[in-house]
């Protein structure tokens, strides 16, 4: 967790000048400060709400409102298993069950050495290719449960992302 | 046409997804390595997703050829024997697009929108430039009279001339609730305000729609021409597109979009010449299903916690900033430019007495052919499942479709002949919702299904209002109870009771149809309700509780390998005899079943 004293505020301070004119830039915000730190770290936020004179306990309301605003830190590599109908018919769940097993956490968590945090998401809203699931912006579709352990191999070894 | 040849590759999320990108560099590389003279180009989806990655090859004077399924350790040779030699690849070759000349040999190569199944019965209007144009460059939208519309509605018609022309089209939404858009824009103009907004809700979140995210993809600039054309009917000078923060392409692409149409003065100051200033902004979601309803959708871009506020007053009063705000869905402004390039009578000829024009439907579950299709309203779902979708894969039989998503309803085989049009589905207990099909075959338990989508309705409710937030809370307990072989004789009758009570007294349209997959189900399959209930079995073989675990004694070949397994030492048998599972015992784990060598375990309902 980052310390108060050596918190970047600078960052956040750059975030609020640049949507400070723009009606309920809130969301936007959000989203930068968690681009910009992974997460959203609660000294951003009581910097946030004392530049933007809200409460934060309105700040934190829409935080925990949305479902992509994260209070704690995450992995370096997102996965998100769809969930979406198709999926749910073309057997995601044994897709699910091997993601487990490889990464040893459940849903919502991330693995000791940061580099996976495995959510489960709606739908991706590629149902042609059910069974899916992403890797950060990267869709992989038509999934059996052996190919999970080829494609979180590409990640460790650091050069997934390309397909 | 093109001097060069060209070839075109289909990269929307779901080209990318079946390896796109590897596709586009194989190409890039074989045309370097033999020095081939050609444009490669993109484009977004044209709705056959099965058979993605898809290639097109056009030479000049040659009609436009698309491959599909390319891997792209292929797909150098095809384009290299396709350029250079005249040689098209049957192992991959689709079909034949547009006007030209090919060798004799080839001329049995079916015309792809006429002659392919998948395609005979679309009527493309909506879905017209996807798959043709490249998205990220304006000018391709423009050669296919792309802002057309925009130009003649500024420079030839009065505001109130085109909310007339809107609704003498018959055009409804497109995004659920079927409501008149012509009547939105009317009562918009006539509300009284300095400001006026135009909202664009592309907030696609039902599990099974792709839609919306295939136009925005795939040809973004016409649902920013008809946000302009809307703006210039109602009055306002600036509008809002609230897209998932799950589409990052049609985020990107849309951002590019309203850049370039700046540039060209569609967007902008002084639009065209005219007295007409209209500015747009993508406002991402941040992942809540609720948004997608307007008042939440609203709350959403006001930077507050998405949740819906009772109606009236409507947004066309009351919206956006608590001014005047017209809110449509991505399909209902792409049906706009359509609507006034062929005119108002054109798009009602089209479609039954109540829904004119085309429907975008998500094909999806267990078809031969996935994607997306644009067909008239008042097609049967016969003629969808099976004419376009190309039935179910193997011998499957079909059982239900689930038709509008978690807000819809599952429609059974005796209704197959129902036209899809808003008034129709409605009756039936389902409705249009945002056009995803989800077809099931037998091997589908429809309590199940029913458990699934109020799973997700239930964990997308705000909590704003208590038949909702408790009421499908409760629903669900008493499905899970269902599915594990501990549903009651009365639940039915409670089921019934509590789903008409949260229909009729929800906030939100969230509210009002969660229950919708339970009721139609329980109207169409209710002895499979029974059967979970009193016979504790599950006839789709789904419910993993319900389900008993024996031994096939042929198969079996008495390796002990499963008796050892078992943590609770529920199977009995001696070395090399059939063993035997005592079903009492059994606690369904599954351990046995991943030790099978002979697969002779089996699962029984």
């Amino acid at each position: 967790m980052i310390e108060e004293n050596d918190f970047n505020y600078a960052a956040v301070d750059k975030i609020y000048e640049n949507w400070k004119t723009q009606k309920g830039a809130l969301i936007p915000m959000l989203q930068e400060i968690q681009h910009e730190f992974g997460y959203l770290p609660r000294p951003a936020l009581e910097h946030l709400a004392r530049r933007l004179r809200t409460p934060i306990s309105q700040i934190y309301g829409v935080c925990t409102f949305y479902s992509q605003f994260h209070l704690k830190p995450r992995g370096e590599h997102i996965i998100r298993v769809c969930q979406g109908t198709a999926c749910h018919v073309r057997g995601i769940a044994k897709i699910a069950m091997r993601l487990e097993e490889e990464l040893e956490v459940e849903v919502g968590d991330t693995t000791e050495d940061m580099l996976f945090t495995y959510e489960s998401v709606a739908c991706v809203g590629c149902c042609g290719l059910a069974p899916v699931m992403m890797v950060d912006e990267a869709t992989y579709g038509r999934l059996t449960p052996d190919r999970v352990p080829d494609i979180l191999n590409e990640y460790q070894r650091g050069e997934g992302n390309d397909s | 046409m093109t001097a060069k040849p060209k070839i075109i590759v289909g990269l929307g999320t779901c080209g990318i997804a079946a390896g796109g990108q590897d596709v586009y560099q194989a190409i890039e590389k074989a045309l370097a390595e033999n020095n081939i003279d050609a444009e490669l180009t993109q484009t977004g989806c044209i709705g056959a997703c099965e058979n993605e990655v898809l290639v097109d090859i056009q030479k000049p004077g040659q009609p436009r050829i698309t491959y599909g399924k390319v891997p792209p350790e292929e797909v150098g040779n095809v384009v290299t024997e396709h350029i250079v030699k005249d040689q098209i690849s049957r192992d991959f070759v689709l079909g034949k697009i547009g006007e030209g000349d090919l060798p004799a040999e080839y001329e049995d190569i079916p015309v792809f929108f006429e002659e392919l199944p998948f395609y005979q019965k679309q009527n493309r209007l909506c879905l017209r430039n996807c798959g043709f144009i490249n998205p990220e460059i304006i000018d391709e939208y423009v050669a296919r009279e792309g802002y057309e519309a925009l130009k003649k509605v500024i420079t030839t018609m009065k505001p109130e001339e085109v909310v007339e022309e809107v609704k003498k089209s018959g055009l409804r939404g497109r995004g659920g609730g079927g409501f008149p858009s012509g009547l939105k824009w009317e009562f918009t103009m006539k509300a009284e305000g300095d400001k006026k907004y135009i909202v664009c809700n592309a907030d696609e979140g039902d599990p099974g729609a792709f839609m919306d995210r295939s136009i925005l993809e795939g040809d973004p600039h016409s649902v920013l021409e008809g946000m302009a054309i809307a703006g210039y009917a109602v009055g306002a000078d600036e509008g809002y597109i609230y897209c998932r923060a799950e589409y990052p392409l049609a985020v990107k692409r849309l951002k590019l979009a309203i850049e370039q149409a700046k540039e060209k003065n569609f967007l902008g100051n002084n639009i065209l010449g005219a007295d007409f200033n209209f500015d747009l902004k993508v406002k991402e979601g941040a992942g809540a299903f609720v948004c997608g309803e307007e008042t939440a959708l609203l709350m959403s871009i006001e930077g507050k916690r998405g949740m819906p506020r009772p109606r009236p007053p409507f947004p066309a009063q009351k919206g956006l900033f608590d001014k005047p705000t017209c809110l449509n869905n991505v399909e209902t402004f792409g049906n706009v430019p359509v609507v006034f390039l062929k005119g108002a009578d054109y798009f009602a000829s089209i479609g039954t007495e109540g829904s004119k024009g085309t429907k975008v439907f998500a094909l999806t579950g267990s078809i031969n052919r996935t994607g997306l299709a644009e067909v008239p309203m008042g097609i049967t779902i016969q003629e969808v499942v099976y004419d376009i979708a190309g039935g179910l894969p193997g011998d499957g039989e079909f059982k239900a479709v689930q038709v509008g998503g978690p807000s819809g309803g599952c429609i059974p085989k005796d209704l197959l002949h129902l036209p899809i049009d808003y008034d129709s589905l409605t009756d039936a207990g389902a409705m249009m919702g945002s056009g995803g099909l989800v077809i099931m075959g037998l091997d589908t338990c429809m309590v199940d299904i029913a458990r699934y989508f109020l799973t997700f309705t239930q964990s997308e409710s705000c909590g704003k209002c208590t038949p909702c937030r408790e009421g499908t809370k409760r629903m669900l307990e008493i499905l899970q109870r269902i599915t594990t072989g501990e549903g009651e004789p009365e639940d039915i009758e409670k089921l019934k009771t509590l789903g008409d009570a949260i229909s009729s007294t929800s906030l939100c349209g969230l509210g009002q149809t969660a229950p919708n997959p339970v009721l139609t189900t329980l109207r169409y399959f209710q002895d499979e309700y029974e059967k979970h209930i009193f016979d504790k079995r599950c006839p789709a073989g789904i419910c993993v509780d319900l389900l008993i675990y024996a031994i096939d004694p042929e198969l079996c070949d008495g390796c002990r390998r499963c008796v050892k397994a078992c943590p609770v030492d529920a199977i009995s048998g001696e070395k090399k005899e059939p063993h035997v599972i005592d079903t009492e015992a059994c606690i369904k784990c599954g351990a046995c079943l991943e030790k099978c060598k002979e697969e002779a375990i089996k699962l029984q309902s």
